[in-house]
């Protein structure tokens, strides 16, 4: 149990997937302009991470052993065709979460991160709790990611910043000095 | 359709619209591998054959593909060229390979290749969608120049890293800016990067000198920040 704590914490912390691996970008920097949002973003994102951990584990048990040339390949189109099935199950059974999750869904299935995940969890050979364990602290690390990042940016909105600083410049340099704060972690397990 | 010359093609993703500078796509691998000049290179290089070769093979099949499954269709071509990088790399460059890691597999969900495809090669001939391609590649190319140059420089005090020529440009006294190399000097890099860019045409518009205006580095006037108030 000690184990699979340990890869929960340090998947969510010391090697956060957007701020250490710089993986999901694109909705870090396009979705986080308000906490809400930012925040039903994370958990469509903890969701997805989850089933691609799911997946990813099946097809390194039973496919991949056989053609492990067709990793990426069977990865990305697995990963989507999965995430759009459960999109229309939700959509058909829960109305409600799919307001709250849905638009995000489709969004996420081909970023970084959900790949990044699959690939990461092959290469470190994760048994398939280890991989459901580091899927949930990545999904987690992201929400936490998103979040800070959106309530920063809030308080930027009402701020005076040079004109030149209104950009996204302003927002990689809050980025770099999130994730520096971020590598103050990186010591936690050393002991 | 916005007509161009062939020129206009392969300039504009050179530098006007720049994929990672002034588009702020394929942002994951422009921060992740760009701690030695070398693996920014490396980097640019596999990325670019899988823009240009799925670019050929999109632009060639566009009239057999069906329009509802483009998407999975560009993604699979994507795919099967970056399965090819990765094997070529893994095979050749070993240790630029072990450095450069799973970003290599990442390939397939650079938003850049698959944005290109979308908005350029399927609707254009062969000819002008290989031109694009390579402007966009070199546009990436030096965006991770830029990005790797300036983190080997301040974070090891070295340039060309991996390489038999490495050079040492500050001496021996020279303390390294860590952080530079860690992924903070990333974010950081590329926000100096962004920041120096929009100073820059802050400085053109006050010439009167400016012809288009990137969405991404806009930096709003006296008149249009008022006008927001």
């Amino acid at each position: 149990m000690g184990e699979l704590i340990l890869i929960l914490v340090s998947a969510m912390l010391v090697t956060n997937f957007t701020l250490f691996y710089f993986l999901g970008l694109c909705p870090f920097m396009g979705v986080s302009k308000n906490v809400g949002t930012a925040l039903r973003m994370g958990l469509a994102n903890i969701f997805v991470m989850t089933i691609t951990s799911l997946v990813a584990s099946f097809l390194n048990l039973y496919v991949l052993p056989y053609a492990p040339y067709l990793r990426i390949i069977a990865f990305i189109v697995v990963i989507a065709s999965l995430v759009q099935i459960v999109e229309m199950t939700i959509k058909k059974v829960s109305p409600a979460l799919f307001r709250e999750l849905g638009i995000f869904l489709p969004l996420i299935t081909t970023n970084c991160a959900i790949l990044g995940l699959a690939v990461f969890q092959t290469g470190r050979g994760y048994t398939f709790v280890d991989g459901l364990f580091y899927a949930l602290g990545a999904g987690l690390g992201v929400t936490l990611a998103l979040v800070l990042m959106a309530s920063l940016r809030e308080q930027t909105e009402l701020s005076d910043v040079p004109a030149v600083a209104r950009n996204m410049g302003l927002v990689l340099i809050l980025a770099g000095t999130l994730s520096l704060a971020f590598m103050g972690f990186a010591g936690l397990f050393s002991s | 359709m916005r007509e161009t010359t062939p020129k206009q093609d392969f300039l504009r993703g050179v530098w006007d619209e720049n994929p990672v500078l002034i588009q702020l796509l394929g942002l994951c691998p422009a921060l992740a591998v760009t701690n030695t000049l070398l693996n920014g290179l490396a980097m640019s290089a596999a990325t670019m054959f899988v823009l240009v070769g799925s670019s050929l093979f999109v632009s060639t099949l566009k009239n057999l593909i069906p329009h509802e499954v483009r998407i999975s269709t560009y993604i699979l071509i994507i795919a099967t060229f970056v399965t090819i990088v990765d094997m070529v790399m893994h095979a050749v460059a070993p240790e630029v390979y072990g450095e450069l890691g799973a970003f290599i597999a990442l390939i397939v969900v650079n938003c850049m290749i698959l944005g290109r495809q979308e908005a350029f090669a399927s609707k254009r001939p062969v000819g002008r969608a290989l031109l694009d391609a390579v402007g966009t590649g070199t546009g990436f190319t030096i965006a991770m120049m830029m990005m790797g140059g300036f983190r080997e420089i301040l974070g090891s005090g070295t340039l060309g890293q991996g390489t038999p020529w490495v050079i040492n440009l500050f001496g021996d006294n020279f303390e390294p800016w860590v952080v530079f190399i860690s992924p903070p000097g990333g974010f950081f890099t590329l926000g100096f990067i962004l920041l120096f860019l929009g100073w820059y045409e802050g400085r053109k518009e006050e010439r009167g000198e400016l012809r288009h205006w990137p969405h991404s580095v806009r930096v709003p006037t006296t008149e249009s920040r008022e006008e927001a108030a």
